[in-house]
């Protein structure tokens, strides 16, 4: 595994803001993730590769505890994700996630998607809530949807307002897990440009994909895995041109070709 | 590179709607079919002529006609005229009944007033609110207080007695068996076994034998001497019936859940009783309304049981008014009379529960 310096990913932050130490997920007697170790900096941009069952999704869904942990340590914003059920909600309410099927409430209407967990975890007001929400639809190209519900949108609609549904809690860290993988192509670079527009913005971003496009035009850091261990990280010019493992030769040349 | 002009969008083609067509294709399109159709028609021709009959043509329509001027190859419908009041009211007070009448009146200007409401929030609103004073009120009404006569439970009977019990029975097995079913899929175990063993032995076991017993040892456990209403006891035993299965419908719509919903909810930060609440009863409930709502027909059906603990529901009415001497061996028109009623009752139920699934889907797809 390479060590980076600062000055290799690109002097994003001072500090970091997920740190990971000696994490390892089994489910049942099965080994998902093996003595991870990773530190994100504040407003860096993360891409995660790897072949399926890889153990990426896991590795991202330990950071928001949706997945359990058996060993190993980690801190999100200077808070210790342990069993303690209000530590979990202090970090799930400082970080978001996009899933790859989006996951909208379907018996809610759009606004009402966004403006959920402002109004119970948040407690804003109904107004405040609704005003920011219809901002941040109009940010991803869909204001005019937003007293329709779910399924009235096609998928990639309906990605970009699962996006602006994380956003709606001014989150300080934004999980990505395959947020382009279940569209039709045609619809991949609607979501890929909101994508890249938040990227520019400085926010946190642990990404999951395997657009690599994506990767080279925003992230400061690739992460390669596979059988749950990191088995490369870079920046994306080195991650691309000079791999150093002959899995992740073999992965590139895989998904390049496609 | 090769150009190519569209093709214009044309209409689809006629369908022919035309009777004969109609008839081919739904009543004769297979030789099965048609022989079906025709065994059909043979047991209509067989079954029809004396139903018509006995209701119609050999009845006696004259609403004055006592016991023997009526007639025997006919119904006698003088006879449902004459006890109109009993099947309705039962034994209640003639002066009173202006209170039964006001709490059926509330029921449906209720439920007029809640499908006419266009905003699905103040609905939900409406609902809740209804479900959480009308029984007060209907109480009050019913039995009395607040400056009212009292009315002992014994006296009630007929269809208001069905409709009271099936209500109560409703209304407190609904949040009673959403408690139920989110204990069973509890992660707490002890919740979630005492949920599985309640559910399991209830519904294990006649509702017939569940009022036997309501009747018979919920008394033991209160102090002798006490006089433990026996409406009462049926309300608890049919209450207690109707939650288990109650539960196991909304279980039914739990499960049909994708996980992706519950991991969006807890990702956003929600508690456990926001997620339930905002995100998961919501939509469970939603799939389980056709469910629901055979439940509570089932229910409504089983108050005829209420006759063998000693109640007079509608059926037990037929009995009480053809023991009448002046009604001797009117008992087919009884039957008839109240399996009309309750049909209606529950085809309406029925009906009602399909325009609420036509409304859900359409708003919600
Ligand atoms: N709930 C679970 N129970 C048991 N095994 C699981 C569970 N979830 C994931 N796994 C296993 O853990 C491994 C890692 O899964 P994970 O979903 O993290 O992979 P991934 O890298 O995200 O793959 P993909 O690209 O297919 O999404 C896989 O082998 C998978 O079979
Ligand atoms: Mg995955």
């Amino acid at each position: 595994m390479s060590e980076l310096t600062n000055k290799e990913i690109g002097e994003k932050g001072c500090c970091d803001i997920i740190e990971i130490k000696g994490l390892n997920k089994w489910y049942g007697d099965f080994h998902a993730l093996k003595d991870i170790d990773l530190n994100v900096k504040e407003g860096e941009i993360i891409v995660v590769c790897g072949p399926s069952g890889s153990g990426k999704s896991t590795l991202i869904r330990c950071v928001n505890f949706l997945e359990k942990f058996q060993e190993g340590s980690i801190l999100v914003d200077g808070t210790e994700l342990t069993d303690d059920v209000k530590k979990i909600r202090q970090v799930r309410s400082e970080v978001s996630m996009v899933f790859q099927h989006f996951n909208l409430f379907p018996h809610l209407s759009i606004i009402d998607n966004l403006t959920l967990a402002p109004i119970w975890v948040h407690h804003e007001t109904k107004q405040e809530a609704r005003e920011k929400a219809l901002k941040l639809l109009d940010r991803v190209g869909i204001k005019d949807q937003a007293e329709k519900y779910p399924n009235q949108l096609s998928g990639g609609q309906q990605q970009r307002v699962a996006i602006a549904r994380s956003l709606c809690t001014s989150p300080k860290i934004m999980l990505f897990d395959e947020p382009t993988s279940a569209l039709d192509p045609e619809m991949i670079s609607e979501v890929l440009d909101v994508m890249i527009e938040l990227a520019k913005e400085g926010i946190t971003m642990l990404c999951v994909t395997h657009e690599m496009g994506f990767a080279k035009k925003v992230a400061d850091r690739v992460i390669f895995m596979d059988e749950g261990q990191v088995i490369e990280q870079n920046t994306p010019e080195k991650f691309f041109e000079n791999p150093e493992s002959e899995r992740l030769q073999l992965f590139l040349d895989q998904i390049l070709t496609q | 590179m090769a150009t190519y002009s569209l093709k214009e969008t044309k209409q689809p083609p006629k369908s022919q709607t035309k009777a004969v067509l109609w008839l081919k294709d739904n009543l004769f399109s297979s030789v099965t079919n048609a022989s079906l159709t025709f065994i059909a028609l043979y047991i209509i021709y067989l079954l029809l002529p004396p139903i018509l009959n006995w209701t119609i043509f050999d009845a006696n329509f004259d609403l004055t006609a006592d016991n023997d001027s009526c007639g025997r190859e006919g119904a006698c419908w003088s006879f449902i005229n004459a006890n109109f009041k009993m099947f309705i009211y039962g034994f209640y007070p003639q002066e009173e009944l202006w209170r039964v009448n006001t709490m059926f009146g509330i029921i449906a200007a209720l439920v007029a007033l809640g499908s006419l409401l266009k905003s699905s929030q103040y609905r939900a609103h409406f609902i809740i609110g209804s479900f959480l004073i009308y029984p007060v009120v209907a109480f009050v009404l019913l039995y009395g207080g607040l400056g009212l006569e009292i009315v002992e439970t014994d006296k009630w009977g007929g269809l208001t007695l069905t409709v009271v019990v099936a209500a109560v029975g409703i209304i407190a097995s609904f949040p009673l068996g959403i408690l139920f079913a989110l204990g069973r899929q509890s992660e707490m175990r002890v919740v979630k076994f005492i949920s599985v063993v309640y559910i399991e032995f209830v519904r294990g076991v006649p509702l017939i034998t569940i009022l036997f017993m309501a009747s018979v040892v919920l008394p033991l456990f209160f102090s002798a001497g006490m006089d433990f209403d026996k409406l009462l006891r049926a309300l608890i035993g049919i209450t207690l019936f109707q939650t288990a299965y109650i539960a196991e419908v909304i279980r039914g719509g739990l499960q049909a859940i994708p996980k992706g919903q519950y991991e969006a909810a807890d990702a956003a930060g929600l508690s456990f009783m926001q997620k339930t609440m905002l995100v998961i009863l919501p939509q469970a409930l939603k799939i389980s309304i056709p469910n629901i709502v055979g439940s509570f027909i089932a229910l409504f059906k089983d108050t005829t049981l209420l006759l063998i603990i000693g109640l007079f529901d509608m059926l037990a009415i037929v009995g009480a008014a053809t023991s009448n001497s002046n009604w001797l061996g009117r008992d087919t028109e009884g039957y008839v009379f109240v399996a009309m009623v309750i049909w209606v009752i529950l085809y309406s139920m029925s009906r009602y529960s399909k325009r609420l699934e036509v409304r859900f889907s359409t708003e919600h797809k």
